[in-house]
């Protein structure tokens, strides 16, 4: 880190929270409609989920900058929508309440990227340029070729990467991307004839 | 005054009410949780983002969808460890126990299981034989419904089987290299109804959603509430109290049981209830508990433990596994692969007649298919082992690429890996001793001020020569199928990957049986050596498991049990 890098990070310590949620133009926090209660649940949990569900973690500076990484991770393509589309920030801001030991990694994580970023453009990550965004997160989407000074950063991306995953591949949009056949009545008779024979275990049923 | 009051509802509680009922005798029954019936409250084929948490484990231990009611630890209700131990207590508090979020896997144990100091110079025999369990075994098959296939393996007894699932793909891959390795593959036997059950028009045929853990809506699968305590409750025979915790039961001056005491989670009232016969079913550990809890003059070291063996010889199978992503599997073909809730197939332990440094064995669950997207539950999301694997197989243009990523490469490579999965699970024969157990800890009290379990349990030397050897089984099974493991194999300093005691849920042997009094707390028909009208009917009665489920024998016991209690009562003797 050069004197002018270091300055600014300590800028940034001193009143930071202020900047970033100073540079916020306005919530956009996604939540996606979900239920709480039905049969088989247990009276405690009913009131955890409402409860859970009234309470808020990130702060709206934060929720934007989960929209813009969800997106990056898993963006919109030809078989299916992107993560934001898939309402996966809601899902994320839902799932740090529910098991609160993802807190302090995520909000962390989410601090030292902006951190980083005002560092080397003057933005925080949000902000950044999308080239710029794609140029960091690369430095910290490869555990094995990251540098030793991004591993805070890997870890944040392994945490978020998944978080993303799940979010948006346990959606109807992606369950339906993977192809996912079940969940519905029928008569399981095996492995069908031609996928057997496409992977030569004929003799093996 | 009640004919018998049966104090818990999982498979040993439920089969002795069904007889019981069945055969007209008034019973009552108190179960510790909420009544649960499947029917009503299976969670059955709902999706993972009809859950706020996508199926996440945050308040049931096995996932959002998952029918148990409790888990490793219950609010209020905690116990305690002794030293460096590390038990971990499953209990579902609910109508049917810890039988509604299973796995169907029902196995008999075989005839070398029942006299295992005989057969392999290792732990206890047990006071009877597979020969006087057999009819109650071939009771149970046509009573609840068991799918598998006969075999003649000598310790693997065969059954009254309907038809077993075939294999998913995935397990066609796994059955192929472990054949190759001389470990025989055959279908699962699990209580799922593949056909329809002869004579039973209330419940349906399985529909094949795999989610047996959710219990089903259609019965199609055994839990105790589904298949034992609702049908007795039609009998007009059974009356069952819930949200009722036992405390004790309650003995006269000759010692005999007169009634049970508990308290009711409702009103938190505390109440008394008289029995001529008591039939405790309240879970391995919790049974103990309630004995070692019922202290009186006559039964000064707990109720029926003058042998003081009561809570003793605390066993659960050891566990541990392996998976691997099939390369050959990149991009498989979709169809509706959910199967059944339980094993498609399985090994049976093969080793008996190899010369090993251990003397009991362990069988493989082998598993692997398309599975539901969800997060939770055992396996967690599927996808989470894509950034970290994806850097081992070639991309579908044939070129290797670092580990990890993102964008539209990155979500290509969720679809490529779904569904090629393969898991090795081991479960094996823990050697009972004395001096793993579970004793009341007298300085802690839960918040209903019952004194709570502390548990002592050491794997021992046998154990981790087995745990070495399944482990060796793993890898050499992942090699066989060319497959990436997901996990690098476990050595002595994590004990060869075995999961903490308790993690199987098949502890048993806490009340167990034998024909010395001073050595074991029931006779052969889980009758109370120290008091006649009290038997026991869960898994605690177990004097040695095997590598098989025991929730299959507990059935067959409690459904003998049963008998011979009607049986003395015809004879007016209890």
């Amino acid at each position: 880190m050069n004197r002018r890098e270091s300055l600014k990070a300590i800028s940034l310590t001193a009143s930071g929270a202020l900047l970033l949620d100073a540079c916020d133009p306005k919530p956009d926090t996604v939540t996606a409609p979900l239920k709480a209660e039905g049969p088989g649940r247990q009276a405690f949990e009913a009131k955890r989920d409402q409860q859970l569900l009234a309470e808020k973690f990130f702060t709206d500076h934060e929720m934007a900058t989960i929209t813009v990484l969800v997106d990056i991770i898993i963006p919109k393509d030809e078989r299916s929508g992107s993560a934001t589309e898939a309402k996966v920030p809601g899902f994320i801001e839902f799932i740090v309440k529910d098991e609160p030991e993802h807190q302090l990694p995520m909000r962390g994580g989410l601090r030292w990227l902006d951190v980083k970023c005002l560092n080397l453009y003057d933005n925080d990550f949000k902000n950044c340029a999308p080239k710029d965004q794609e140029f960091i997160v690369n430095e910290i989407a490869f555990p094995t070729l990251a540098k030793p000074e991004m591993q805070a950063g890997v870890s944040f991306f392994n945490k978020i990467r998944d978080l993303t995953a799940i979010g948006f591949f346990t959606s109807e949009m992606g369950i339906d991307d993977l192809g996912y056949k079940g969940n519905s009545p029928t008569v399981w008779k095996g492995v069908p004839a031609d996928v057997i024979k496409r992977y030569g275990l004929e003799g093996i049923l | 005054m009640h004919e018998v009051v049966v104090i818990g509802s999982g498979a040993g509680g439920g089969m002795a009410a069904y007889v019981l009922a069945h055969a007209g005798i008034k019973v009552l029954m108190l179960e510790a949780g909420p009544f649960f019936d499947p029917a009503k409250d299976s969670r059955q084929l709902e999706w993972p983002y009809q859950s706020l948490r996508r199926g996440g484990n945050a308040t049931r231990a096995m996932g959002d969808f998952d029918a148990a009611y409790g888990g490793w630890e219950i609010d209020g209700e905690p116990y305690t460890q002794k030293g460096n131990s590390r038990f971990d207590w499953f209990r579902a508090r609910m109508l049917g126990g810890r039988t509604n979020h299973w796995g169907r896997i029902s196995l008999r144990m075989g005839p070398k299981d029942f006299k295992s100091r005989s057969s392999y110079g290792a732990g206890d025999d047990w006071p009877i034989s597979y020969e006087d369990l057999k009819p109650y075994y071939d009771k149970v098959d046509r009573l609840i419904g068991v799918y598998g296939s006969n075999e003649g393996l000598e310790n693997d007894p065969d059954g009254i089987f309907l038809p077993p699932p075939a294999p998913r793909l995935n397990e066609l891959f796994i059955k192929k290299a472990a054949t190759g390795l001389g470990i025989k593959v055959i279908p699962g036997r699990g209580s799922v109804l593949t056909a329809p059950l002869p004579g039973n028009k209330d419940r349906g045929q399985c529909f094949y959603c795999g989610q047996c853990n959710r219990t089903c809506k259609i019965y199609g699968d055994f839990s105790a509430s589904s298949c034992l305590v609702i049908p007795a409750i039609k009998t007009g025979n059974l009356t069952v109290v819930t949200n009722a915790l036992v405390r004790e039961i309650i003995t006269d001056s000759n010692g005999l049981a007169t009634g049970v005491s508990y308290v009711s989670k409702d009103d938190m009232q505390e109440y008394a209830v008289r029995a001529s016969t008591v039939v405790l079913a309240a879970g391995t550990c919790d049974s103990a508990r309630i004995l070692l809890n019922s202290k009186t003059a006559q039964h000064a070291n707990g109720l029926s433990n003058s042998s003081n063996v009561v809570g003793k010889y605390l066993h659960d199978s050891t566990q541990t596994g392996g998976g691997a992503v099939l390369p050959q599997l990149m991009d498989r073909p979709r169809f509706n692969e959910d199967g059944v809730g339980s094993l498609h197939i399985y090994a049976p332990w093969w080793a008996d007649k190899q010369k090993l440094d251990f003397p009991r064995g362990y069988h493989l669950e082998l598993f692997g298919g398309l599975m539901m997207p969800t997060y939770g539950g055992y396996f967690g999301f599927e996808g989470s082992i894509v950034p970290f694997i994806n850097g081992y197989i070639p991309d579908a243009t044939g070129k290797m690429k670092a580990s990890g990523g993102f964008g539209k490469s990155l979500k290509d490579d969720y679809r490529r890996f779904y569904g090629s999965m393969a898991l090795v699970g081991c479960h094996g024969t823990d050697i009972a001793k004395e001096t793993n157990y579970c004793e009341i800890d007298n300085s802690v009290v839960d918040k209903y001020g019952i004194p709570v379990l502390r548990f002592h349990y050491q794997w021992g030397e046998d154990e981790l020569k087995q745990a070495k050897h399944m482990q060796e089984t793993v890898q050499s099974v992942i090699k066989a199928m060319n497959g990436i493991p997901l996990v690098q194999a476990a050595g002595r300093e994590n004990n060869f990957g075995l999961a903490n005691p308790g993690k199987g849920i098949h502890e048993v042997g806490t009340v167990r049986m034998g024909d010395d009094p001073k050595r074991s707390v029931l006779n052969k028909w889980g009758q109370a050596h120290d008091c006649k009208n009290l038997f026991v009917t869960d898994g605690s009665v177990f004097v040695q498991q095997s590598e098989k489920n025991p929730t299959w024998t507990i059935l067959a016991l409690s459904m003998r049990t049963a008998e011979y209690i009607l049986e003395q009562k015809q004879k007016q003797n209890i």
